[in-house]
């Protein structure tokens, strides 16, 4: 473990440079980074404030229904930031709801328009797309909205909407590339009639009653938000919520939703999708539990069913980017750095990496420092606290209950939990039954906390402090 | 001396502990005694307001503080959500108003099912509790008198004082005729309407807050700083902040006389107020006063001469040694009338317990006053732990802190295009100490959860670096401590633009 945190510090890139300054070839840049979203963005700038020459290509492939959207990445287009946005419309109609109670005379029910929603949102989002143009700019980085392959390992071709072609060379590549969400080509009408989170937030009309397929955050985020302006929304999940989270967490936050309104149908996958005469779309899928086939109609059907890095057209093979064969992600050492030498990954891109906005970010800003800042330091992505924002959200730092026992055996866990009550459903007569803590420790003197568990309202907020109090307690622990 | 008609017996008395006071230091104490078996008994009484308001087992909490407050401080907040809800395209034209009725019924119901959970609460742990006023008569010895005035004499080995504070008032004609304190505003029977909130302690700005959110027309007639004793920096920030949302300030007034115009509820009071730095003297007309200028601890009438317990002459409270310990060795405090000791509803719970966990299960932990997280609850809330950037200056030399800062602006509130650049957030660091955080700030919506986590953090000893190798959770406000940068020495702009 301590010999990989052990940093290398660019050795490579300094033989590199003198080789192409033998040959009288100098490369255009010091780094060029492909893919402006969060990692991406981040490191160019950071690359930027040491002086350094930087390019950023950044380009969106349109969605199969056709979307695309501007610089900033898949948070601020098409994920975290309109996500948040959504949920925050579907809180404030819980919202409007208790100010009843509280005394406030406004008549129910209260109707909501989508296209309010979707255009203020949309141009929040665009304004953030400015917002990144302009910086780039301050910072003198250079940006090409073009899509980047490697013709070698320091050249990368740029290639725009309209087919020109521009010839990029640089002393230090970092992809950062993301991913696409991913669709199940194998279902008859997925592709044609489906729409997935790359959809959902420019969507300029309601998309209506909504079936979303899958089980991951996204899958059941997006149908909170939904469910909570008012939409008729189900989510179809082969088997469990949230793999790979708590599991009695995820759980909570499920029957929770359906006592929001959002109807499940649980064991159950689709076959086809079919398009009626109405325009609406006929969902057929099994139950595995009852072995029946089933169907019903949508006006929307969305797919979230996972996400795919996107690095087929990058032309990895040509230049010996290793990625992993089972996930097409690109496989780095603790310092991001690639299978090629002065080539790096940052990202929803790279293996075994939290898919996160602010682990992009960090990893971003460390590589430019160790590349260009005479820093050793590693990124740490240990304990990594993370929120998903259903409509009673969930926050979380640390070990699973699950993963706690698996590492350390169940005689040595103890979970401390608690149900509550926030103050303020209370006059708002709302229901509390899956406001829920806990803490899964270590057995022992010190009672080492492994994992912070969290179900109520402000979640994010709840949890942020306490993460830094774990990772000393599970540095520790792992020593 | 005849005690219940019974002849005296010095060795055994009827209980174990006494605990005066049944707020949410005294309740912790009385409920974790019990636990180890002891015989407990609370006394609990609440003196009717001059305006005669009342309230039953609890404590100031439960009743007529944090509790009510919060709710009605939610309650405002809610209108503002209805405001922002237009943006996201929930559709409602109508301008919406607030029924003050509406809103006291429920909060006073929702204290009426608390007080009720209480009562249950101790009889469920055989606690003896008598609605009685508790004064010491003799050594180890306390005549308790109910309502109706009769008097019953109880002994105990030890006694526990909790009897918190009550409002002041200002001492001039018609304080306590015509004014209101906030002993009587969460139980108000009637819209408050126009409304002067004297004082600037954080009872003040968040009652004037909370009544300006719910659409009323408030001023805060300020004598000199607001809210002393917190970072002075941040208070500025908070006055600001309700200033432009509507609150008026009178700064350097008091008032001097309160005339009743006119009867009613609420009626028509004309407030006549002098200069602190000059002669000026002005006047004007509200509805209702609310005086917020201080509270006092109830420890001047419960007989502690007769016991010979000390206490400040000058404020009233009590000092106690680092076990609670009065100078009588039988007789503790906890609470808001501890001298030198923070007035807190979490920080008497802890003490109590930890207390009665002393005298009866041989723990030794002592009650941590240090790094004690808080939170105000204004229009914009204030979370704080540790030092303000004043005290922080005092102790440690302003060469030797560091202060990190950044404004940021809540995703929530992007898009009805509101407050850019209002929410602040602040570290101070202690240079030769690591670059340890000793003092946490935060100015945002749920503040209180924010800082929260902070607060343990804090106490592990964090230091700036180990707040910025922690990954933020985004999108929300608390991520910004994971990533600040700028310095006030370094005197670079804070402003925000963008995600």
């Amino acid at each position: 473990m301590a010999a990989l945190r052990r940093a290398r510090r660019g050795a490579g890139s300094g033989l590199c440079r003198t080789l192409r300054a033998l040959s009288g070839k100098k490369n255009e840049y010091d780094l060029l980074v492909i893919g402006g979203g969060s990692g991406g963005l981040a490191c160019a700038k950071e690359a930027a404030q040491f002086g350094r020459k930087v390019a950023v290509l950044d380009y969106v492939d349109p969605s199969p229904q056709g979307t695309t959207w501007g610089l900033g990445g898949t948070c601020v287009n098409v994920g975290c930031i309109p996500k948040k946005l959504m949920h925050q419309a579907a809180l404030l109609g819980s919202a409007l709801k208790d100010a009843q109670h509280y005394g406030w005379n406004i008549a129910q029910p209260v109707h909501h328009t989508w296209s309010v929603m979707a255009q203020a949102v949309q141009n929040y989002v665009k304004s953030l797309n400015w917002g990144h143009r302009v910086q780039l700019q301050d910072k003198k980085v250079k940006y090409f909205n073009m899509k980047g392959s490697f013709s070698d390992p320091h050249t990368v071709r740029g290639l725009t909407k309209a087919g020109k072609e521009t010839i990029v060379t640089a002393d230090n590549i970092v992809i950062a590339t993301g991913g696409r969400p991913k669709y199940p080509t194998h279902i008859a009408g997925a592709l044609q009639y489906g729409i997935t989170s790359d959809d959902l937030f420019w969507l300029k009309e309601s998309p209506g009653k909504t079936l979303i397929v899958g089980a991951s955050y996204v899958s059941l985020e997006c149908a909170g938000f939904l469910t909570g302006i008012g939409l008729d929304t189900a989510v179809m999940m082969r088997s469990i919520p949230l793999r790979g989270f708590d599991q009695q967490m995820a759980s909570l936050v499920t029957e929770h939703m359906e006592s929001y309104g959002t109807k499940f149908l649980k064991r159950c996958f689709p076959t086809k999708v079919e398009k009626l005469e109405s325009n609406r779309l006929q969902v057929t899928w099994k139950n595995t539990d009852l072995g029946t086939e089933e169907t019903d109609s949508f006006d929307t059907v969305m797919w979230a069913v996972g996400r795919a890095p996107d690095t087929k057209t990058l032309n990895l093979e040509t230049v010996g980017v290793k990625t992993n064969s089972e996930t097409g992600k690109i496989i780095v050492d603790a310092s991001e750095a690639t299978s090629v030498p002065h080539i790096y990954a940052i990202g929803d891109i790279t293996e075994g990496r939290p898919e996160l906005t602010p682990t992009a970010i960090a990893a971003g800003k460390l590589l430019a420092q160790r590349l260009f800042g005479q820093s050793s330091e590693l990124m740490d992505y240990d304990s990594v606290p993370t929120t998903v924002f259903t409509p009673l959200e969930y926050g979380c730092v640390g070990l699973s209950e699950e993963a706690a026992v698996q590492c350390h055996g169940s005689d040595n866990i103890e979970v401390f939990h608690a149900y509550y009550k926030p103050l303020e459903f209370t006059v708002a007569e709302r229901d509390a039954t899956q406001c829920y803590m806990k803490m899964v420790c270590l057995r022992g003197r010190e009672q080492r906390i492994l994992g912070l568990h969290f179900i109520g309202p402000n979640a994010g907020e709840v949890i942020q402090g306490f993460a830094l109090g774990i990772n000393f307690s599970l540095r520790d622990v792992s020593d | 001396m005849e005690m219940n008609g019974l002849a005296p017996v010095p060795d055994s008395y009827d209980y174990d502990l006494i605990v005066i006071g049944g707020g949410s230091g005294g309740l912790a104490a009385a409920k974790e005694a019990a636990k180890y078996e002891k015989k407990v008994m609370v006394l609990d009484f609440v003196k009717p307001t001059p305006q005669g308001s009342s309230w039953g087992l609890g404590g100031t909490c439960v009743n007529v503080g944090c509790i009510p407050k919060k709710l009605m401080h939610q309650a405002a907040l809610l209108g503002q959500a209805l405001q922002d809800s237009r943006k996201f395209g929930w559709q409602f034209t109508e301008e919406v108003k607030h029924n003050w009725m509406t809103m006291t019924e429920s909060v006073q119901n929702y204290i009426g099912s608390l007080n009720w959970g209480y009562r249950v609460a101790l009889r469920d742990n055989k606690v003896t509790y008598e609605n009685a006023y508790g004064e010491f008569v003799g050594p180890h010895t306390i005549k308790a008198t109910n309502k109706r005035g009769v008097e019953k004499l109880y002994t105990a080995e030890r006694f526990l004082i909790a009897t918190g504070e009550r409002p002041r008032y200002l001492g001039i004609p018609g304080d306590k005729e015509y004014c209101i304190s906030s002993d009587d505003l969460f139980s108000l029977p009637y819209c408050p309407g126009k409304t002067l909130v004297v004082g600037a302690s954080y009872v003040a700005l968040e009652c004037a807050g909370f009544l300006a959110g719910l659409g009323l027309d408030v001023t805060v007639m300020v004598r000199s700083i607001l809210l002393r004793g917190f970072d002075q920096d941040m208070a500025n920030k908070i006055g600001e902040y309700m200033k432009e949302h509507g609150v008026n300030f009178i700064r350097e007034f008091v008032p001097t006389k309160v005339e009743q115009l006119e009867e009613g509820t609420p009626g028509r009071l004309k407030v006549t107020a002098k200069s602190t730095t000059g002669d000026q003297i002005i006047e004007g007309e509200y509805n209702t006063v609310l005086l917020a200028i201080g509270r006092d601890p109830c420890t001047r009438k419960i007989g502690l001469d007769k016991v010979g317990v000390n206490i400040n002459e000058k404020t009233g409270k009590i000092p106690v040694s680092d076990e609670e310990q009065t100078n009588v060795p039988y007789i503790y405090a906890v609470g808001d009338i501890l001298q030198d000791k923070l007035e807190l509803t979490p920080v008497a719970i802890q003490a109590g317990r930890l207390l009665v966990r002393r005298l009866y299960a041989g723990a030794t932990t002592k009650c941590d006053y240090v790094n004690v997280p808080t939170t105000v609850f204004t229009p914009l809330e204030y979370g704080a732990c540790g030092y303000s950037e004043e005290t922080a200056v005092e102790k440690f030399g302003e060469e030797n802190i560091e202060v990190y800062h950044s404004h940021f602006w809540p995703l929530e509130w992007t898009v009805p295009s509101r407050d850019n650049n209002k929410c602040y957030a602040k570290i101070i660091c202690n240079i030769q100490d690591n670059e340890r955080v000793i003092g946490f700030h935060v100015l945002g919506p749920n503040a209180g959860e924010v800082t929260q986590g902070f607060a343990a953090a804090i106490k592990c000893g964090m230091t700036k670096e180990q707040l910025d190798n922690t990954i933020g959770i985004h999108p929300v406000c608390a991520e910004v401590f994971t990533t600040l940068s700028v310095t006030k020495r370094s005197g670079e702009s804070t402003l925000v633009s963008g995600c």
